[in-house]
């Protein structure tokens, strides 16, 4: 096909723009990454790049995930390609000092092996701008308690898949809770089983369906936090 | 022919048993526990499990191995006990059946592993079939009728535990959780499915639906289910309602009234085995049978009448498609 013969860094800025969110949609690592080197080379700055071209690119795959468009599998090829334009810019975005939208502590829930949703939200977050501490599976209120105490995180994300293991949410919400330290933090909780109503029985402050969900939603919180 | 095969071409349609997990809880289980390290230390609880969904009529007890294969027994340091575990689980539904005065199927329940497959993550195929095999020979050995493959989302796990389950020689249903949109979380539709499913060499000796998000949504992705299955037998295994939290128990809002409705029509989509899973107690199924016992088979409902009987669906399919081509300038080379 001639379309696989584009070339990229014949493209202008904005084509090149479009194009990158498009190969981002499609999964395509090499291709972002070489998106992701033009427009260094074109001196852009690494927070333009993640924030003008990435994390909107991320936006449209989450849209189509939220809508029932794009299942679990095309999104993660997404989030890969995303991940490999990250890893070019994440060093470059400290050296420049660029602004962080917050920081996130996340793990799936003890006795949990379930992570692809977990994965999922850690990656979508970091697309739009968060930095993610993520604790795997099988994480237990002290390993929760001691990462917020180690990274002073904004939000603390749970993920559970089982109907015998997301009631342990509430558990390391009651332990937050014993510590006094609730309140200094979004708490945000996803996974099959759970809803809208579970969350806000165990006390969390959202339940969130999908990993662009949770984007919205830890982005809402914290700006009403702050307001 | 298998004993289940045998037993639906005696009976116009076989109940299932309810919930083994979210059960457990009202004996003792603790939030982040294995359930199936309790064939080992509690069997007295599983048994007591089995026993009440006999009393409330069950054709089909699904064991308590759920979690039971080796990638998801590491996280309890059992992985080495997987024959052992299985079998167990098998050998306690079977002597819970014995001498009840009829014939019960013993369906060796086989979960996801909980890994992503290869390239997406780090399982791949050939480890999975050895994965599977470990935990369906485990059942066989304890004396399992028939592999119950289930809460399965993945086409290519899917292809990997049938595959065990033909080399370990035992017979095998699948079902799927159509969580999303309509569609599994990995994308697989029903139709889909069943397609797939009715083209395997030694095909299942029945298919369909289990858990997800409620009676509805599951009974939806049977519409399509059903009109590719071809003669092969469907099953409904639908959670009783969606989990809510009082104190520090879970409890389904499905009523046995709303599982009494949905098994009923769950017959007149075409399912032939009906059941529960999370949240069904014993009264749920005791329920389906009195009212699957009186019930006359009824023309295949429609969506809203689904949805006007046991409420909306909760993740209803997208109303628009993927854009092919056009705007997605370059695609992936395959």
């Amino acid at each position: 096909m001639s379309d696989d013969e584009l070339n990229l860094s014949e493209l202008d800025d904005t084509e090149l723009s479009e194009q990158m969110q498009d190969d981002l949609y499609d999964g395509l690592k090499e291709e972002v990454c070489e998106g992701v080197n033009i427009l260094l080379q074109r001196k852009w700055q690494p927070y333009d790049i993640l924030t003008k071209v990435l994390v909107q690119g991320m936006k449209a795959v989450g849209d189509d995930f939220r809508d029932g468009i794009l299942f679990v599998p095309e999104v993660l090829l997404a989030a890969g390609a995303m991940k490999g334009g990250m890893g070019i810019l994440r060093p470059l975005l400290i050296e420049t000092g660029a602004p962080k939208l917050g920081k996130m502590v996340v793990g799936t829930v003890k006795g949990d092996i379930h992570d692809i949703g977990k994965n999922l939200v850690g990656m979508m977050m970091e697309g739009a701008g968060f930095e993610v501490i993520d604790l795997g599976i099988n994480t237990d209120a002290d390993q929760f308690l001691a990462a917020i105490d180690e990274h002073k995180p904004d939000i603390l994300g749970m993920s559970a898949l089982l109907t015998t293991t997301m009631t342990y949410m509430k558990v390391v919400i009651e332990t937050l809770k014993e510590k006094g330290i609730r309140d200094q933090l979004v708490v945000i909780v996803g996974g099959a089983p759970l809803n809208e109503e579970f969350g806000d029985a165990i006390g969390a402050d959202a339940y969130c369906k999908d990993a662009a969900v949770a984007v919205e939603t830890a982005k809402r919180l914290l700006t009403q936090r702050s307001a | 022919m298998s004993k289940l095969t045998q037993l639906l071409e005696e009976k116009d349609f076989l109940l299932a048993d309810g919930a083994t997990g979210t059960n457990l809880f009202d004996l003792g289980l603790e939030a982040g526990m294995a359930p199936d390290v309790w064939n080992l230390d509690l069997p007295q609880n599983i048994t007591a499990l089995h026993k009440s969904f006999l009393d409330a009529g069950s054709d089909i007890l699904v064991t308590n191995s759920f979690g039971a294969s080796s990638r998801r027994l590491k996280l309890h340091d059992m992985q080495d006990r997987v024959a052992e575990i299985n079998a167990r689980a098998a050998q306690i539904a079977a002597e819970s059946a014995a001498n009840i005065g009829r014939p019960v199927v013993i369906a060796g329940s086989v979960g996801p592993t909980g890994d992503l497959f290869a390239p997406l993550g780090e399982l791949t195929y050939e480890q999975a079939v050895e994965v599977f095999i470990e935990q369906i020979e485990g059942l066989k050995q304890g004396g399992a009728d028939v592999a119950w493959i289930e809460t399965m989302s993945a086409p290519e796990e899917i292809a990997a535990a049938v595959e065990a389950a033909v080399t370990v020689g035992l017979p095998y249903t699948v079902t799927v959780s159509f969580d999303t949109a309509g569609r599994s979380m990995m994308g697989l539709t029903p139709g889909d499915f069943g397609t797939t499913m009715g083209k395997n060499a030694t095909p299942p000796e029945a298919m369909g639906s289990n858990c997800g998000v409620g009676a509805s949504d599951l009974l939806f992705a049977l519409l399509a289910l059903t009109d590719s299955a071809g003669d092969i037998p469907v099953i409904a295994k639908a959670n009783a309602g969606i989990p809510h939290i009082k104190g520090d128990s879970v409890v389904y809002s499905g009523t046995p009234d709303l599982m009494e409705t949905y098994a009923c029509l769950a017959i007149d989509v075409g399912a032939r085995i009906i059941g529960g899973c999370c949240g069904n107690r014993p009264e749920h199924v005791a329920r389906m049978r009195k009212a699957l016992d009186s019930h006359v088979k009824g023309e295949k409902p429609t969506r809203a009448e689904l949805e006007e009987k046991l409420g909306a669906l909760v993740s209803p399919p997208a109303t628009k498609v993927k854009s092919e081509g056009g705007r997605r300038r370059r695609r992936a080379a395959n």
